[in-house]
């Protein structure tokens, strides 16, 4: 569960995120809005990127903000970005051994874990040594998930995971999405402008817009939302 | 599925070297005996020497290029660090009488903590800005070194004795005291800090080092401490620079400021750039653009400083057509040059006969 209370983040004189409160309990959550809502920046704060003004941040009854980012990755927040960003030059079992290594667990467990975690995404057809450049958009971004669900994650913060994806190639990663809070118990948050992922993926959703909470409950109920027809959704 | 997986891993245990793997190995421990055993014997005492200093800046621009070309962090000091790292061995074998080893490692060490400081700034400074620090910093440390001077025998902190008519040179190790066996030292020497920086490339800080270097919020994600790893970065670069300036102190004999002007940290990092930042071997064939090849050219009577212009058109080509450098775009012109001689040396196949045109009716 997490719990954000009074959250805001000032980028000079524009304020990003408006005294934000929100909770998400369990399983895979939406977060949706238009561009420029404030979805990264919230994101860029649970990592510890950007600091905010004010407010607080518990996530399973740990003060998040006084963690600095390294720590909240060791902790058990892990993330994917906008423009995916796997390890080049390094090996598909090297970019997410690279997030668990800091782990106590033993090698062997490490090694398991890793192995379950590229298994999970579905690149067990790919050759774990394969250099992450030598495979398509769609496998980097599969690198990317693995590297969020490796371990035991606390809180998984997946930023616009199919974001450029060919449709065969998005709803399969809506299928790992899917199953993300199964295999990890980790409580997923999901960005994204792909209504149909949002709404197979999600049982709640938040919306933002302009930095300021306009919506949030089941996510049927809050695409029906007059107030998020208006601000995101609009009228077909 | 999963088993096939785990078959499938070679990663981080044991495994069955490549052919490709094989042949490099083979080909780097005969490189390396000709270059113990058999290169003293057909050069001459000037080339000796040359190359007694192409070993010692080969682990300076292999330190540069750990710092470019693995972290993405630019530095324009080497040439500061470098001096630091000789004067600290000089001072120290001018005070004691330590083994040489020792005094590499002290020296090492002094220069990594200077290293360190160096550093700071590349936590917050990328790029640009932290080149033109760090070249402040050359400026800094080559103006100190003007008024302090090189130890020469004197006593005092700075070991530096300006009356003294006859100045004793700076000695060598025991086991080393002829050019040639120097030269063999100093190879040993450079294959250790070559050994040392495979060490942290095949482990957590090269990886570590991947990941910085790409995109800093990735890294970040992962759990590094990229402060800490880039401090690490910068603190191993000025290690092995410490150790390559106590090389040189033995190598030369006598130390003077003037040999390490700041501009040569560019020059430097020129030639690490056309050696290549991502490849060991871009070390080497950047120490021999460095030492080597203006030595030729005294040799046959041209002026080295020629070799400027050639070092800025080689940066150039490199950073339009062959990012890895010359390590990596010889051997791929040289196979590409044997495929097209082979393909010529080979009977053309016969044409196949073409078919006959159909006979059209009117």
């Amino acid at each position: 569960m997490i719990e954000v209370k009074g959250l805001t983040v000032r980028y000079g004189g524009v304020t990003s995120l408006d005294d934000m409160n929100l909770t998400f309990e369990q399983g895979t959550c939406g977060l949706i809005g238009p561009n420029g809502a404030g979805k990264t920046t919230f994101f860029n704060v649970l990592s510890g990127f950007v600091r905010p003004a004010a407010g607080t941040v518990r996530a399973f009854g740990v003060d998040l903000l006084s963690m600095t980012h390294f720590r909240r990755a060791r902790w058990g927040v892990r993330r994917t970005f906008q423009t995916e960003q796997a390890i080049e030059e390094l090996s598909v079992f090297d970019n997410v051994a690279m997030v668990h290594e800091h782990s106590r667990l033993g090698a062997a467990t490490r090694r398991k874990d890793v192995l379950d975690a590229i298994e999970f995404t579905g690149l067990g057809t790919v050759a774990p040594d394969a250099k992450v450049r030598t495979l398509t958009a769609g496998q980097r971004r599969l690198v990317e998930v693995a590297r969020a669900v490796v371990g035991r994650p606390r809180l998984v913060l997946l930023d616009e995971p199919a974001a450029g994806l060919p449709d065969d190639e998005s709803s399969r990663l809506a299928d790992v999405i899917r199953g993300v809070p199964e295999h990890t118990r980790a409580l997923v948050i999901l960005v994204d402008h792909d209504m149909s992922l949002v709404s197979a993926c999600c049982a709640t959703t938040a919306v933002l817009d302009f930095g300021a909470l306009i919506a949030s409950g089941p996510t049927a109920a809050v695409l029906r939302d007059d107030a998020v027809i208006r601000a995101y959704l609009g009228v077909a | 599925m999963r088993d096939t997986l785990v078959r499938a891993t070679p990663l981080r245990t044991r495994q069955k070297p490549s052919r490709t793997q094989l042949i490099s190995a083979a080909v780097t421990t005969a490189l390396l005996l000709f270059t113990l055993f058999a290169l003293p014997q057909l050069l001459s005492l000037y080339y000796i020497d040359t190359m007694t200093q192409v070993a010692v800046y080969s682990m300076v621009t292999l330190a540069l290029g750990v710092l470019v070309g693995r972290v993405g962090l630019v530095s324009l000091g080497q040439v500061a660090v470098l001096a630091i790292g000789a004067w600290a061995a000089a001072r120290l074998l001018f005070a004691t009488t330590q083994p040489y080893p020792l005094i590499l490692l002290e020296a090492g060490l002094i220069t990594m903590v200077a290293g360190l400081i160096i550093g700071l700034p590349a936590l917050r400074l990328r790029g640009l800005y932290l080149a033109l620090i760090t070249l402040m910093f050359a400026g800094a440390i080559t103006v100190v070194l003007a008024t302090v001077n090189f130890p020469n025998g004197g006593h005092g902190f700075t070991g530096y004795n300006g009356s003294l008519v006859h100045i004793p040179p700076i000695r060598r190790p025991a086991v080393a005291g002829s050019d040639p066996a120097y030269f063999r030292y100093s190879v040993v020497v450079a294959i250790l800090m070559f050994a040392l920086v495979y060490a942290h490339i095949k482990t957590r800080p090269g990886r570590a080092w991947a990941a910085i270097r790409q995109s800093e919020p990735a890294a970040l994600a992962a759990g590094i401490n990229t402060w800490l790893y880039k401090l690490w970065a910068f603190a191993l670069a000025s290690f092995i620079t410490g150790v390559a300036g106590g090389v040189l102190a033995g190598a030369v004999h006598y130390l003077y400021s003037i040999d390490f002007p700041t501009q040569d940290s560019i020059t430097l990092l020129a030639v690490t750039l056309m050696g290549g930042v991502y490849s060991m071997w871009g070390a080497v064939v950047a120490a021999l653009l460095y030492q080597f090849l203006p030595a030729l050219l005294n040799n046959w009577g041209v002026s080295a400083d020629w070799l400027i212009i050639l070092f800025g058109l080689g940066v150039l080509q490199v950073l339009t057509t062959a990012p890895a450098g010359l390590a990596d775009q010889v051997p791929k012109d040289l196979a590409r040059l044997g495929r097209r001689l082979r393909g010529r040396a080979r009977p053309k196949p016969e044409p196949a006969p073409k078919p006959e045109p159909a006979e059209t009716k009117p």
